[in-house]
């Protein structure tokens, strides 16, 4: 059920010529050059902004929580709004989709932890002083977390709504903003949905992350879980640790009930299919809404309301077709216009990187760098094979057994969304007191949180696999070795993949706080990319943390391309039942 | 049947309409020089295979495509796009599925901004009058295909359109419900009930066609022309046993394999010549069984086009490719709309498998330019394996991409068949070695 929506769309698109990756890549890049360069010509040190300091007590937590709640909310009602515009933007315009896809795709590739420093600079500039600043940083980091896969699938959806609904829409003179609003945001609300609740659960890693953040001078605590997280690791408090543990625990149930499942079950009217589907979508909390009078009269006014602006017309001077007809050669006129500028435009955003990053840093900096990414490499693919190795015939296991899978389906999905930033300290604790090797015993850290998700795909896959199959294999009598190999595993190989690429894009982000632990004043750290960017965040060494990310992103882009796009063939082309 | 000289609503005049190819060339068209008119108070059936650009035409009427040249004037106004007045019931019924029966039927007058308690009376009698009644707050995924296709009329009607197109309305249902929802509908124009002046309607049913329509226009294919324009003067309720009603359900049987004069008979059928030839998807398991069906009683290797097609409840749709596949690789002969084995036809019918797959092989790499292309490739090569997507790109320049695709994997199949070549799926190559 759930798996049609794949997070990252970027794989299922057509391969985008790389040179438009690179002036994707060139464009990021100088941006946030451009940001940390205009943030120094400000008096640095800032100072640090007055925000009220954090009490250890457990009766701040509901309190706390609820803070952090609210900047998940803003923030995904800022990613919601960027989704509309940008989306929209690359699916109703070609040329703005030449551009727009590829930073899209890279954006979605760079592990935005790193990027924390940056935004957190450029807001702090903005608001010098004021706790206003801290706040817009952490929500943007969120947002940054956020984004991406939301805005892809929405471009996706606008891209394929089928052709008969829009003759439809066309035919009865739907304008473009009730077409909108009528046609392609229903139809893509499903995916959208489905996304935005990924996203929310990815989101509550980045607000731990970022509530408590030192860039080189500059420290922040905004109250939330995530800094009374860090407040306790600051007073070695393990207790205080395992009461963050517990609160995140009961903010992410409350979520899950609340909200996940019953806007889960409602988009499900969405769905573009004219049969009724078998497996309906429940939840207790959207029935008691459906069957309350009150509530129900309560809201409806808001529902007409926002359904009489979706009605309006909003007339725009249309285009008459006729005329788009024989301007062949004005029209390539501006293509030609239109890409010289946003290849200059590249050129000289790559330029300025280059610049900026070699005036600091020399080559042996960079060969560093690589060097250790290729170690964090090493570490994502050694525990994705392990993950996969335990967790798949486990997971196979629990799908076969629908009882079984009924349960442990939902707790995975749970557990993917637990923070698993929170537990961290537990583990540092553990390894100084055993004192273990930081370099093997913080890899597992990596998969920790990400690899729940591809037990999840994974029981959904074996649930879904068609029961015909299994008994044509038992009355062939098809065990052992063949059983697995011809037919289990294919069976759930395009499940698998959707987890297993979910997991990896978020065991990168995962290296850059799982690779540089702190407990109090002891500090652990494993070889790698992710440490050397934690270290160089820490020092407010800017130069190097752009060195870093860019290194890390350029890797994390290839692994995708290289790896991922061929199996994602071999899992559509070959493997999908339908 | 009144002969007062009726206002002409719709003007097609000199259309052609050419697709444009990858590299931005336009291909050879799809329709040419198409001319027709519509007037007040009748219902025309655009008749024609798939393929022949029938609902292209539609939709450059309905204002959804635009023609590459010719104009098309509605009310003597030009069409450019979607007009006022002109609306559209659709094959898949189209419905959007967020939205109850009664805001489906309501979103073309919200989209008109008309005011709220006018749509919702407008709405309401409109369902009324199609006997949707009791389904308003139902949802497109709860109803019956029937059911749907009735909401698809309802909600073109709604907006009291002058001309109503159908796009094979009743295509997408089993026998029993189009038949309904054909007498229905009939019913309801015949007793001038239904807020519209004329209907233009695509199918490729010939009976459908003759029970529905005063005036069948004919389309050929390759390209799409008018090859013969019949009016039907039978009296409301028509008898689909009447002989009259037979005799022109084969009539324009007869006309519709009907070859121009220009072309050799049996490369006539399908688009393009040579290795250009688009081939329909056609499965070597369908010719088989049409081949054995003719061979058997009671045609004896001879027979008229509807017979079989009313024996094997095929509609021509699916009849004409298969029996023109098999005219292409001369197992039978079509004429005059009967069709006949050839002997080599008779021998494949009353063969064995690997017999049968032989003649099948020695046929296709005779009469099929692209087979024999690829298996000359094959033959020369020292390696004795080539890529599709060579093939591919070589047919591309003839047709475009979904034809060059579906052409590809008939060859692939037929090719299978006949055992002239092997394909490998995972490489996408073909070679000469069978998998061992």
């Amino acid at each position: 059920m759930f798996p049609r929506f794949v997070a990252f769309a970027s794989v299922g698109r057509r391969a985008l010529p790389n040179h438009w990756d690179l002036i994707a890549l060139a464009l990021i890049f100088s941006g946030l050059v451009a940001i940390v360069r205009g943030v120094h010509g400000m008096a640095l040190p800032l100072p640090s902004p007055d925000v009220a300091p954090v009490d250890l007590a457990y009766d701040n937590l509901p309190y706390y929580a609820l803070r952090t709640t609210l900047r998940m909310f803003a923030a995904i009602i800022c990613s919601l709004i960027f989704t509309f515009l940008y989306a929209t933007l690359a699916a109703k315009s070609r040329r703005a989709e030449i551009v727009l896809i590829p930073i899209l795709d890279v954006l979605q590739s760079v592990p935005v932890l790193g990027f924390l420093s940056f935004t957190v600079t450029f807001f702090l500039g903005l608001f010098p002083g004021s706790v206003m600043g801290a706040e817009m940083a952490a929500i943007f980091a969120i947002f940054t977390s956020q984004a991406w896969n939301m805005a892809f699938s929405f471009y996706q959806s606008l891209r394929t709504v089928p052709r008969d609904l829009q003759e439809v829409a066309q035919g009865f003179h739907l304008s473009g903003w009730q077409k909108f609003w009528q046609l392609e945001t229903p139809f893509a609300m499903p995916s959208l949905v489905w996304n935005m609740m990924m996203s929310m659960s990815g989101g509550w890693f980045f607000v731990v992350a970022s509530e408590a953040i030192t860039v080189g001078d500059t420290t922040i605590k905004l109250p939330g879980i995530g800094s009374y997280l860090a407040v306790a690791i600051d007073h070695r408090r393990l207790d205080a640790v395992l009461a963050a543990v517990v609160a995140m625990l009961v903010v992410i149930l409350l979520y899950d009930q609340l909200l996940f499942r019953p806007v889960v079950a409602w988009a499900s009217k969405f769905r573009v299919e004219l049969t009724a589907s078998q497996t309906v979508e429940s939840s207790w909390v959207l029935r008691l809404f459906q069957r309350t009078h009150f509530l129900r009269m309560a809201v409806r006014p808001l529902g007409e309301w926002m359904g009489s602006i979706a009605g309006l017309r909003f007339n725009l001077p249309r285009l008459p077709m006729a005329d788009q007809l024989g301007k062949r050669s004005v029209s390539l006129g501006i293509d030609l216009v239109w890409f010289t500028l946003v290849g200059s435009l590249a050129l000289y955003c790559a330029w300025n990187v280059v610049q900026y990053v070699s005036s600091e840093l020399s080559w042996p900096d960079f060969w560093e760098a690589v060097g250790l990414t290729l170690i964090t490499m090493l570490r994502v693919v050694i525990l994705m094979a392990l993950a996969t190795l335990f967790w798949v015939p486990i997971s196979i296991g629990i799908g076969l057994r629908p009882r079984v899978a009924e349960t442990v389906q939902p707790l995975a999905q749970f557990l993917a969304a637990f923070p698993v930033n929170v537990v961290f300290p537990i583990v540092v604790v553990l390894i100084l007191r055993w004192s273990l090797n930081p370099d093997i015993w913080l890899s597992f850290l990596i998969i920790f949180g990400t690899q729940w998700y591809i037990v999840f795909n994974v029981i959904a896959g074996a649930a879904a696999f068609p029961n015909d199959l299994k008994e044509a294999a038992a009355n062939f009598r098809i065990s052992g070795w063949t059983w697995w190999k011809s037919v289990i595993l294919p069976g759930i190989f395009p499940f698998y993949f959707t987890g297993a690429l979910t997991a990896s894009g978020g065991s990168w982000n995962a290296a850059i706080v799982a690779e540089y632990v702190k407990w109090g004043d002891d500090k652990v750290q494993a070889h790698g990319i992710g440490a050397y960017i934690a270290q160089a965040t820490e020092a407010g060494d800017f130069p190097k943390i752009v060195l870093g990310v860019a290194v890390m992103s350029v890797f994390v882009i290839l692994f995708n391309r290289l790896f991922w796009r061929p199996l994602f063939d071999v899992a559509e082309r070959r493997l999908r039942l339908s | 049947m009144l002969n007062v000289p009726s206002k002409t609503l719709l003007d097609v005049h000199q259309v052609s309409q050419r697709y444009q190819k990858g590299s931005g060339e336009y291909g050879p068209p799809i329709l040419d020089n198409v001319s027709m008119k519509l007037s007040e108070g009748e219902i025309v059936g655009l008749l024609g295979r798939s393929g022949c650009g029938k609902s292209t035409l539609l939709r450059i009427v309905a204002g959804l495509a635009i023609p590459s040249e010719g104009r098309v004037a509605y009310q003597g106004a030009p069409v450019s796009g979607p007009a006022e007045g002109i609306a559209m019931v659709f094959q898949s019924f189209a419905l959007f599925p967020w939205l109850s029966v009664l805001d489906n039927v309501e979103l073309g007058l919200k989209a008109l901004n008309v005011p709220k308690d006018e749509a919702r009376r407008r709405s309401l009698s409109a369902i009324d009058l199609i006997g949707l009644d009791g389904f308003e707050s139902a949802y497109p995924k709860e109803l019956s295909g029937g059911m749907r296709q009735r909401v698809g009329f309802a909600r073109a009607l709604v907006v009291h359109p002058n001309i109503l197109l159908m796009d094979e309305p009743f295509s997408a249902l089993d026998v029993l419900t189009a038949e309904t929802l054909r007498t229905d509908l009939l019913d309801l124009w015949n007793e001038g009930r239904m807020p519209i002046k004329s209907i233009l309607m695509v199918t490729h049913n010939i009976e459908e066609a003759v029970l529905m329509c005063d005036r069948i226009l004919v389309l050929s294919s390759n390209p799409g022309r008018i090859a013969a324009e019949i009016k039907v003067g039978l009296a409301h309720p028509r008898n689909r046993l009447d002989p009259e009603f037979r005799q022109l359900v084969d009539t324009i049987y007869a006309r519709m394999t009907q070859r121009e004069g220009s072309k050799p008979a049996r490369e006539g059928s399908f688009p393009g010549t040579g290795i250009g030839m688009a081939l329909p998807r056609v499965s070597t398991n369908t010719m088989a069984g049409l081949m054995e069906t003719l061979n058997g009683a009671p045609f004896n290797g001879h027979a008229d086009l509807p017979h079989v097609a009313d024996d094997l409840t095929m509609e021509v749709d699916e009849l004409f490719p298969v029996a023109e596949t098999l005219q292409l690789m001369r197992f039978v002969e079509i004429e005059e709309g009967d069709i006949k084995l050839t002997p080599a036809g008779k021998r494949f019918a009353e063969a064995e498998v690997d017999v049968r797959k032989k003649l099948f092989g020695d046929h296709l790499l005779a009469y099929v330019p692209l087979a024999q292309r690829i298996r000359r490739v094959l033959d020369e090569r020292p390696t004795h394996s080539a890529p599709a997507s060579r093939f591919r790109g070589e047919i591309e320049d003839y047709m475009s991409e979904d034809y060059a695709e579906t052409t590809l994997r008939t060859v692939t199949n037929w090719g299978r068949y006949g055992e002239i070549f092997a394909y490998d799926e995972t490489s996408q190559a073909f070679s000469l070695e069978n998998p061992q």
